[in-house]
């Protein structure tokens, strides 16, 4: 079945008529996607595509359309009052692209969405895909993609296209892609997903991209001694990254010991995670290890 | 974003937090003024976005006002080198003349926003003067942690909590519960990222003060806070930094000696992870972003050119939104406005336009390595060091 996103996702795209909205809506289509409704306020009654209307709120589009998931492309200073409104309206998995939002905003939506059986992705993330179902919710190249049994998860967005370029390279598929995102708080967790993966029929094994920032690694090591049958393949990147500096991802900074590469690889690796040696090696170590465990 | 200790001083004192008497100076002759005014001794801190400042003899206790004058004239127009920064150090342009604090104890009092925790985390330890990650490491149980639900904020009892667990006399169980208050809203307020007060001072006569405080805001929430943008201090940047922020691009200068240009921070660090692995040292962090045009990329390329320590460059782009053959003609319009600055360059491109972006490059006449993959790219690089 995949995970998150398949055939029964009904989309919505929030900030549909902006830039980037208007433009992955269209790659969200042309890959498959049923995209069923937009929303911008103040835009409410335009037609997007054939049989796709623009709303102005959100609980509109979800009574006239059964929209079920929502893509998130509002601007930082509104993004997190979008994401409110998408959850009063019901919609049950959003995934929200927008990078830059103040992370005291997300805290907020986080603390928010927790005990409502609402499934928040990121901020700051590429999105979720499931190419066996032809489901695209995000910005990631679809054309990368290969149906197939691996799951990845991910805080980064290109680095989660070289990994999905190196297995479809070597012709191994994936069931779903997801990217968590790269700010310091997210609304899904590695442990999320590896607990979605684990209960998923159709994925065999798990990718895992983490980096330098936070402990969200080392949590993730040990829900994976304890709880994640398939075998788990583990990338951590910023080994060569000094401390205190942030890299880009405004997560991606070294404030403690814990927050290293080489002690996350190490929580990794001790949970029984079969880890990737070098960038260079992700789509190889999963063949290894599928061969390995002979699937 | 970092401010200057003085800086976070004035905000942490407008919100309530007692900050020692002092004020900042810019010439040796303001410190001796501000000196005369506090008494007999004084203490002389030279104001840096850098820790470490002690040991670096960045601070001085000072027993005249013209002792203090003289500490200034010699802290003034220098730069200093501490652990956390480069050997070239970084400018004084400014030092804080404060009073001398008898100091009975120095307690530890931060926050900083947690993402296991999801939240506001509120950290105090007895261990005062001591890095915070060194206390967690060596004495986890010295370290009080207190989480904040974002809805209710830090509650009176979360704050005594906090202040009991410090053992403080009784006199001061309600003043340091006050303060945690005052620091949690100031935190608030301003969007912070990190507000540390290390040393928290407890003083012979009875006083709590924040005697150093280090303050970081998040960059994101910047838009909301035109006051704190003011407090920037570019000095205190790598002017190359400084260049790369001025067009959005996210770079961060390194030891190393290959440039690196990349699309999406997580591929920016496997590259140098990359880099590392092939037995050299990337020169750089950068990430174009991905909604570059041809103008950032080319703006990209000189800021590495521009940089002597670069003796190659790794091209690292895997298109998306950003299509290569925009990045390739970035490269082009560098290379032809500074071609002695051109060094030998390894591309890889994946993704949109990849075949476009490739021909545009080998049709021109810069030395350039035309890579498939990144164990590819490794070897290149390995080959030209």
């Amino acid at each position: 079945m995949s995970i998150l996103v398949n055939e029964n996702t009904r989309l919505l795209v929030q900030g549909i008529t902006g830039r980037e909205g208007s433009f992955h809506a269209r790659r969200c289509m042309e890959y498959g996607t049923r995209l069923v409704a937009g929303v911008t306020p103040g835009r409410g009654g335009m037609a997007f595509e054939d049989g796709v209307s623009v709303y102005n709120r959100v609980d509109q589009a979800v009574s006239e359309t059964g929209a079920n998931a929502s893509l998130v492309f509002v601007p930082p200073a509104f993004a997190a009052d979008a994401i409110f409104e998408a959850v009063d309206a019901g919609i049950s998995t959003i995934v929200s692209i927008t990078e830059g939002i103040p992370v005291m905003d997300t805290v907020r939506v986080v603390n928010n969405v927790k005990d409502k059986g609402v499934t928040f992705v990121g901020p700051n993330c590429p999105g979720v895909i499931s190419p066996g179902a032809r489901c695209k919710v995000g910005i990631m190249p679809g054309a990368i993609h290969l149906p197939g049994r691996i799951g990845v998860v991910s805080r980064s967005g290109t680095l989660t296209y070289e990994a999905v370029g190196q297995l479809t390279g070597l012709g191994i598929g994936q069931s779903t892609c997801v990217g968590i995102g790269g700010d310091p708080v997210s609304g899904t967790s590695f442990i999320d997903i590896l607990r979605m993966f684990n209960d998923d029929s159709d994925t065999d094994c798990v990718v895992m991209i983490g980096e330098i920032g936070g402990t969200r690694e080392q949590e993730a090591a040990e829900y994976i001694k304890g709880d994640v049958s398939k075998p788990v393949v583990a990338l951590i990147v910023g080994r060569s990254a000094p401390a205190g500096r942030r890299m880009g991802h405004a997560g991606a900074i070294i404030t403690g010991r814990a927050a290293r590469a080489d002690e996350k690889i190490k929580a990794l690796a001790s949970a029984g995670a079969a880890i990737v040696p070098s960038p260079a090696d992700i789509g190889n170590t999963v063949q290894e290890v599928m061969g390995a465990a002979k699937l | 974003m970092r401010v200057h200790e003085y800086q976070a001083k004035s905000i942490l004192a407008a919100g309530g937090v007692p900050v020692p008497e002092g004020r900042v100076a810019l010439t040796p002759q303001e410190a001796r003024q501000i000196a005369e005014g506090l008494g007999s001794s004084s203490v002389v801190k030279a104001q840096v976005h850098a820790g470490g400042r002690g040991k670096a003899g960045g601070i001085r206790l000072v027993s005249s006002p013209a002792e203090a004058e003289a500490a200034a004239e010699a802290m003034l127009g220098s730069r200093l080198v501490t652990f956390q920064t480069g050997p070239e150090g970084v400018p004084v342009n400014a030092v804080l003349v404060e009073e001398a604090l008898q100091v009975e104890r120095e307690l530890y009092l931060g926050m900083v926003i947690d993402g296991a925790a999801g939240g506001v985390v509120v950290m105090a330890s007895e261990s005062g003067g001591m890095e915070i990650e060194e206390v967690a490491e060596r004495t986890p149980e010295k370290l009080l942690r207190v989480a904040v639900d974002p809805t209710l904020g830090l509650l009176p009892y979360q704050a005594r909590r906090l202040a009991y667990g410090l053992n403080v006399q009784r006199e001061l169980v309600s003043p340091i519960a006050a303060l945690v208050g005052d620091l949690y809203r100031v935190f608030e307020d301003h969007d912070c990222s990190l507000a540390e007060i290390n040393p928290l001072v407890i003083t012979r006569d009875g006083r709590a003060l924040a005697a150093d405080a280090k303050m970081s805001f998040d960059d994101d929430a910047l838009f909301k806070r035109p006051e704190i943008q003011r407090l920037r201090d570019p000095a205190q940047e790598d002017h190359l930094e400084a260049q790369a922020r001025e067009h959005e691009i996210s770079y961060v200068k390194l030891d190393g000696d290959v440039g690196c240009i990349v699309n999406g921070a997580g591929l920016a660090m496997a590259t140098m992870d990359v880099i590392g692995a092939a037995g050299a040292s990337p020169a750089n962090f950068l990430d174009v972003g991905g909604g570059a045009d041809e103008d950032k990329v080319a703006q990209a390329l000189r800021i590495i050119l521009s940089d002597s320590s670069v003796s190659r460059v790794l091209v690292n782009i895997f298109g998306g939104i950003l299509r290569c053959d925009v990045v390739a003609r970035g490269i082009l319009m560098t290379a032809e406005a500074m071609p002695d600055a051109v060094r030998p360059m390894v591309v890889r491109m994946l993704g949109t336009n990849a075949q476009q972006g490739r021909e545009v490059l080998a049709g021109s006449s810069l030395d350039v390595t035309l890579v498939d993959d990144l164990g590819e790219a490794a070897r290149a690089i390995r080959a030209m060091g």
